[in-house]
């Protein structure tokens, strides 16, 4: 991305985001929402997160470990550690850690 | 004192409201702060990730200081990273941050009596921490709580220590070598807030149609497979709700 398209995508970014944090806030009109959306937005975030963490996981790295990727390894034993902590911190720290093991151990 | 700063009644009133706003958001500030240490390593990834992914450390500070969204600034980032389109880095914001919506609408109807600016000053500083701590507190606080400087109180604090730590992050970024695979800390900020969104058997389904979709789409460009994979995700999710019992393992109540 050109310089320019960066501030863009900040520019838009932050306009966007705010609309969709003041739209309700701003507006007086104390209409509800249709229900069909308001049970929609409860799936926004499994859905979304989902849709983010798992191609990243899932892509490989070049760092193999005989059949499968030293990241989804990294990924599935940071998964259990978010399941059984409930801690993004947590889930960080394993991850990073074992990927670095990971990718020494093969390295060697 | 009352007669020789010529106290009436109307100037005590100012008094104890000006006091009762102090206080709010003194309370907006205290309450916030304990959340906050869980903002730290995800405003220095952020800012890490920022420019590890070509950003100047100025645009990732002006990032967060006019985003000011963790998940939705991350998918940005990785998109401006791999070179993505500029109407696809902002459709994957407003995708991320649609759950805002939900809390603009929760919100609302108690801080109908504040004006426009005020709104618009809460609406700016709501995250989920903020959203989080207003919902909790405004139905236990009485009527005439100063609702907007409890949420400016909690939401000043968690925008400043947003911002510095993403320059913090986007500092120190520059000088760690590519050996770390920081990169592979943004799945992983992400995998720490799935995990618990997926509360329900059919939040666990958007998950797997998201996720998998997601996927099997990723090599589609302009990111539309994440785009396609979270809305069929959010669909499925509300297909299961009508077929599925909404708790984990319970049994069916319709």
């Amino acid at each position: 991305m050109s310089r320019l398209d960066v501030w863009l995508v900040i520019v838009l970014g932050a306009l966007v985001t705010l609309a969709e944090r003041a739209v309700f806030l701003v507006s007086t009109s104390g209409k509800p929402l249709p229900p069909l959306l308001r049970r929609s937005l409860t799936y926004v975030p499994p859905a979304v997160f989902a849709a983010i963490t798992l191609p990243a996981l899932v892509r490989p790295s070049g760092v193999a470990l005989g059949p499968v990727d030293a990241r989804l390894v990294a990924g599935v034993l940071a998964g259990l550690v978010a399941w059984r902590t409930r801690s993004v911190g947590l889930t960080f720290l394993v991850g990073m850690v074992a990927l670095w093991l990971l990718s020494w151990a093969v390295g060697r | 004192m009352r007669g020789a700063y010529g106290w009436g009644p109307r100037a005590w009133v100012r008094f104890a409201r000006m006091t009762a706003a102090r206080r709010a958001f003194l309370d907006g500030f205290r309450e916030v702060l304990p959340i906050l240490v869980g903002l730290v390593p995800f405003g220095l990834i952020t800012g890490v990730s920022s420019v590890g992914a070509g950003m100047t450390p100025f645009e990732a500070v002006v990032m967060s200081a006019l985003v000011f969204a963790g998940a939705a600034q991350l998918a940005a980032i990785s998109l401006i990273g791999t070179g993505g389109a500029v109407w696809a880095a902002v459709l994957t914001v407003a995708i991320v941050n649609l759950r805002h919506l939900m809390y603009s609408l929760a919100l609302s109807p108690w801080l109908q009596r504040y004006g426009l600016a005020s709104r618009l000053l809460v609406s700016f500083l709501m995250v989920d921490q903020s959203f989080a701590l207003q919902v909790l507190k405004y139905p236990r606080a009485g009527e005439d709580y100063a609702r907007v400087h409890y949420a400016v109180g909690n939401g000043l604090v968690t925008w400043a220590m947003w911002v510095g730590t993403t320059a913090v992050g986007a500092v120190v970024g520059a000088q760690i070598p590519p050996e770390w695979q920081l990169d592979f800390a943004v799945p992983l900020m992400f995998l720490g807030l799935l995990v618990p969104a997926v509360t329900t058997r059919p939040a666990l389904l958007a998950a797997l149609v998201g996720g998998t979709l997601a996927t099997l789409l990723a090599p589609l460009p302009y990111n539309l497979g994440l785009i396609v994979g979270s809305l069929a995700g959010i669909a499925a999710g509300v297909v299961a709700e009508d077929r599925l019992p909404r708790t984990a393992g319970g049994t069916a109540e319709t």
